[in-house]
């Protein structure tokens, strides 16, 4: 077996008994990269940092000071300011920015020994389904449809991320949810994803883009691998005032296999006009799976369901648009002089340096904020968002966790929906709601359709109980058995 | 609600974001269908329910008062595009 | 409050069409006086070098968070308790969305729906004595913006960020003052209440004091006009001529059919005008909502009572105790309170004073009132001095005050003596026995002076004993030259009239 086959827990298990190094893992991760330039994963590629950091945790091996996921290569979503590598949202406006700090997430993964293996492309600002808006271009999801060799996207925001794990060249990479950016693109690459409760990973540090509902979360080939990432991911960090001071239980002991006497909900309005037959059926099939470990299926009601997607497209853009004001070509990043005088400098540098979709959501934030139309969309939807809290706070009264499919479809080809924004927003439907909602959610892979491209079951769990999302998700997996790979046609023989 | 062309060019300004004639045009037609979807929330009857404004349930958290932070103009100006003399630069401006 | 008040004496204008009454209200920025900035923690001293006083929160880096100064909000509810205000147990944090450069996020964190302070109030006395109640409206918190410098460089201006971030409180003035002289007289009593709380500094000079002064005309008693704010008046004598040029401004603009815009202007103390500010002219739509990187602010009523129980005296209820328990005349006791300086001076002055004399405050309160105003005053003011930075202290002068007290001196040797500390630094006694200026009460040696002082004037003593009572002086101020000014002048006023009645 290949190196870059392995998983976390494989290669923690590997470097502990001394079978390979640190450095040998990284050499391999970045063979692959190299060999997949193609997909365009990475923004920014880190050899020299990669390969030192490496050396760093073998030292560390030598002197039997080894720490957690020492000599583990993650690879780190564009968003994440990595001191002294470039980050860049993916946006032109950023696209010279070297920040002088570390995000609280990564420098955690730091602490515990990670190895960085490069930036990961994003949809700009984390604003998309597909990494069709990245200034520096589309990712390719490694998955094809059988027999068509058109390009298939990854899904997003964290397309990068999904890709870069599922055509095996890092083990696991960092993401961030804002309304589905961890969990659809997951799905769409047949891999595992979980954006934690709201507050349990800190925001210092991750370019933001709408910060009542930014999350950062782990994308890994195994929901074992996920826990293991979010333990050194998450935890209390006194920068951000949005954090949750809790202690962080023990991720990865609460897959343990046994879901019995657990109340799973099926929510009802989940179940959408025009829903793909083959979604219907592994969620079916999915119901099935926890049913015959022993838990207690039942169907529940999130009757606001339907309301979540247009009460986040007003409170995600309204929340963009003040977050990226400060992108004004002043103390950092893009500058464009414009006219000359200052509002053609900030009209110039915003205009050219946002994207095509940045620059819409900006609007309509802007708009939704502005005088006379505040109370009618943006305070309007934070009072639905509030029902739909509720909706799901009612559910958990009754049941333990939530499954639902991820997305509501397979990856599409590239270009498909990039032509109509609402096509594009309704790949978040199912993700959406929890997000609003703050709750932890986790895409598992669960089959392959006709078309022989990953889908995607999502476990919901009630606000800081990611430990039963882990252990329904591990019973899923285990029934699901998802032992496909993509074909690596971007391998040249 | 349908948005014209000047309504884009107003929150454009507002915004400060440069867009094309052109894509005045695009993005007027474009803003209009997703507020149409999004005034789906129309149909929901939420008088009187509490506005969301954190799905955190903890008070705000307070530092202690104290110098700890700072001291930093290296970093503060190393991405600055056109810093001069310790200062950030803007056109300049007449008030 | 128990306090008279008077309705306000509109200050009137002449128009080509009449009389004009001028409304006006403030919005004071005062910073919080905390070591740290409001929502990061960089240094808020004043004059640092360029953006040296510069967090990456402060400078809206990518990814950077605010996280709140507990002592600010501390400050905030102390000044709130201060101003007689109600203080909300439940706040917000909003965002206000424009662009400029020295506002780095692009947002300014403020408070704009449910500020932390309420309404309440401040009672101004004005010069001929009437006592106003000026409403405040509320107190919020917010950050306060950098800087920009726009004459360093013929085609930039440059941008210092040390004040980014930086915690103000914002106090809302109701419109309720009705001249220039309540503006003035409004701000410094502010002021004064905010330096006693020590929640503010009170500097104007180096910006910890600012006022957006909102000035509107009207015929007395009509309809409100459109206010105009001017923006940033850093001082007590700019805000009082900003508001005569602007109101005058106003009525000229008025009376000449042109209606007044509501805009934001500028004082431009040079030339005593205000003008237009053309950069903030377009309408600005501030698109308040939430922070969402914040949460409500929650206190509970036990956390404000606590800071209730440290309130220290304020001036009004300092100078109502002043005059009715110390029996210091109100003159003497609305200067004594004015500033808190000279109001901590005075407290100790009184309590030493009372621990070298025995005596009650009541009994030496006016004593001790009038020789910190009418003489440590006077002293000060020809060396252009303040009160702190007295070469004579608060304890000092108390022992000056007990030897005039016991009568070890005379008031008019007093004087010499306080001279003499104000430029030695030395003490009272000490200055006493040197300078050998202890009063002498001794009759037999009195006696002598007065019988060699009559015997020394013949011709006086005629006159007297023709009737002339008025020689008694001339006397009295024979003997006390004789004395070198020692000899006890009750006591020489006495032999001298049984001598002279004999
Ligand atoms: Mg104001
Ligand atoms: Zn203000």
């Amino acid at each position: 077996m290949e190196l870059n086959d392995l998983t976390i827990a494989e290669m923690q298990d590997g470097l502990r008994a001394r079978k390979f190094s640190a450095t040998e893992l990284a050499k391999a991760a970045l063979a692959a990269a190299d060999r997949a330039k193609v997909m365009n994963i990475f923004i920014t590629e880190t050899h020299e940092r990669t390969l030192a950091m490496a050396a760093e945790s073998d030292q560390r091996f030598a002197k039997g000071m080894a720490r957690p996921l020492d000599g583990v290569p993650v690879a780190m979503k564009d968003l994440f300011c990595t001191k002294g590598v470039r980050t860049t949202a993916a946006s032109h406006i950023l696209d010279a920015f070297v920040p002088t700090y570390e995000s609280t997430v990564s420098a955690n993964l730091w602490r515990d020994g990670a190895v960085l293996l490069g930036k990961t492309n994003l949809d700009e600002f984390a604003m998309g389904s597909s990494n069709e808006t990245s200034f520096f271009g589309p990712v390719e999801n490694p998955w094809r449809k059988l027999g068509d060799a058109r390009s298939r996207v990854p899904g997003g925001s964290s397309g990068g991320s999904a890709a870069v794990v599922a055509a095996r060249i890092a083990p696991g990479a960092t993401g961030t949810d804002t309304g589905g950016s961890i969990r659809q693109p997951a799905a769409f690459c047949g891999i595992a994803g979980i954006k934690p409760t709201y507050g349990r990973c800190s925001r210092w540090g991750i370019v933001a883009f709408a910060s009542s509902l930014d999350q950062a979360g782990p994308m890994a080939r195994t929901v074992r691998d996920c826990a293991i990432l979010l333990q050194s991911m998450a935890g209390y960090d006194a920068k951000d005032s949005t954090s949750a001071d809790l202690p962080v239980p023990d991720f990865a002991t609460a897959i343990t296999g046994d879901i019995r006497g657990l109340k799973i909900g099926i929510p009802t309005e989940y179940r959408v006009d025009g829903m793909p037959a083959e979604i219907a059926a592994v969620w079916d099939r999915g119901a099935q799976w926890l049913r015959d470990a022993g838990a207690e299926v039942r169907p529940v009601h999130l009757p606001m369901t339907k309301y979540a997607l247009p009460t986040y497209y007003i409170v995600a853009p309204a929340e963009a648009s003040s977050n990226l004001a400060r992108y004004d070509g002043v103390r950092f990043g893009l500058r464009v002089p414009g006219t000359g005088d200052l509002t053609g400098m900030y009209e110039a540098t915003r205009g050219e340096g946002f994207g095509k979709e940045v620059r819409r959501r900006i609007l309509i934030g802007t708009y939704v904020l502005s005088a006379g139309y505040y109370d009618a969309y943006y305070l309007k939807a934070q009072r639905v968002r509030s029902l739909i809290a509720r909706d799901f706070q009612k559910a958990f009264e009754q049941v333990d966790a939530l499954l639902t499919p991820t997305a509501p479809s397979e990856a599409f080809a590239r270009g498909e929906k990039s032509g109509d924004p609402i096509s594009m927003y309704l790949n978040d439907v199912f993700t959406v709601p929890a997000s609003l909602a703050g709750i932890p959610g986790m895409s598992v892979p669960a089959g392959l359709s006709g078309n022989g491209l990953p889908l995607g079951l999502q476990v919901l769990g009630r606000a800081y109980d990611e430990e039963t999302v882990f252990r329904v998700a591990g019973v899923l997996e285990q029934a699901a058995a998802f032992a496909a790979k993509p074909e690596p046609w971007w391998v040249k023989p | 609600m349908a948005i014209d062309k000047a309504t884009v060019a107003k929150i454009a300004r507002l915004a400060r974001v440069r867009v094309g004639d052109a894509e005045m045009t695009s993005l007027a037609g474009e803003l209009s269908k997703i507020l149409t979807f999004i005034e789906q929330l129309d149909e929901v009857d939420a008088a009187g329910v509490e506005p969301m404004t954190s799905v955190v349930q903890m008070g705000l958290r307070r530092r202690p008062d104290g110098v700890t932070d700072g001291d930093k103009r290296d970093d503060v100006l190393k991405n600055a595009p056109d810093a001069m003399a310790g200062f950030f630069t803007v056109p300049k401006v007449v008030e | 409050m128990g306090q008279a008040v008077t309705e306000p004496a509109p200050q009137l204008f002449d128009g080509a069409t009449g009389k004009w009454e001028v409304v006006i209200g403030l919005e004071v920025h005062a910073q919080v006086s905390s070591q740290s900035k409001l929502f990061s923690g960089a240094a808020t001293e004043f004059g640092a070098e360029p953006n040296s006083q510069v967090s990456l929160v402060d400078a809206a880096m990518p990814g950077m968070l605010p996280v709140i100064n507990a002592y600010c909000i501390e400050q905030a509810v102390r000044t709130g308790l201060g101003l007689k205000a109600a203080v909300n147990l439940r706040s917000v944090f909003d965002r206000k969305n424009y662009f400029y450069p020295d506002l780095p996020a692009g947002y300014q964190i403020s408070q704009f729906k449910q500020p932390i302070v309420g309404e309440g109030e401040i009672f101004i006395e004005l010069a001929d004595g009437a006592v106003r109640r000026v409403g405040i409206e509320r107190l919020h918190l917010e950050q306060d913006a950098g800087k920009s410098l726009h004459d360093q460089h013929p085609k930039f201006t440059y941008v210092d960020l040390n004040r980014s971030g930086v915690a103000l409180m914002e106090i809302v003035s109701k419109p309720d003052m009705r001249s220039s002289e309540e503006a003035g007289a409004y701000v410094r009593k502010l002021r004064t209440i905010l330096r006693y709380l020590g929640t503010c500094d009170g500097n104007m000079d180096q910006g910890s004091m600012r006022a957006d002064v909102n000035v509107s005309v009207r015929k007395p008693g009509g309809a409100l006009g459109t206010r105009c704010e001017i923006k940033n008046v850093n001082s007590m004598r700019f805000i009082q001529q900003a508001v005569e040029y602007e109101a005058r401004r106003q009525i000229e603009v008025i009376e000449g059919g042109g209606t007044i815009a509501q805009e934001t202007r500028l004082y431009d103390a040079n030339t005593g005008v205000t003008r237009s500010m053309r950069s903030k002219e377009e309408a600005h739509d501030y698109r308040y909502f939430p922070d969402p990187d914040l949460l409500p602010l929650v206190l509970t009523q036990a956390e404000v009572d606590a800071i209730k129980a440290t309130l220290p005296e304020l001036p009004d209820e300092k100078r109502r105790r002043l005059e009715n328990e110390l029996k210091i005349s109100p003159y003497l006791a609305k200067v004594l309170v004015a500033e808190k300086e000279t109001a901590d001076y005075f407290e100790v002055l009184v309590a030493e004073a009372g621990k070298r004399t025995g005596k009650k405050p009541a009994e030496m309160g006016q004593d001790s009132a009038n020789l910190l105003v009418m003489e440590l005053f006077g002293l000060l003011n020809k060396d252009g001095r303040t009160i702190e930075a007295s070469p004579v202290s608060a304890a000092a002068l108390a022992g000056l005050l007990a030897l005039r007290l016991d009568g070890t001196i005379s008031g008019l040797a007093s004087k010499e003596v306080l001279a003499e500390m104000f430029a030695t630094g030395k003490d009272a006694a000490s200055v006493v026995d040197e300078k050998g200026l202890r009063q002498v009460s001794d009759t037999g040696e009195i006696e002598r002076l007065v019988d060699q002082a009559i015997a020394d004037n013949p011709k006086q003593l005629a006159q007297f004993k023709a009737g002339k009572e008025t020689m008694l002086g001339f006397f009295v101020g024979q003997v006390m030259k004789m004395s070198q000014g020692r000899a006890n002048p009750a006591v020489v006023n006495d032999l001298l009239r049984k001598k002279l009645a004999g």
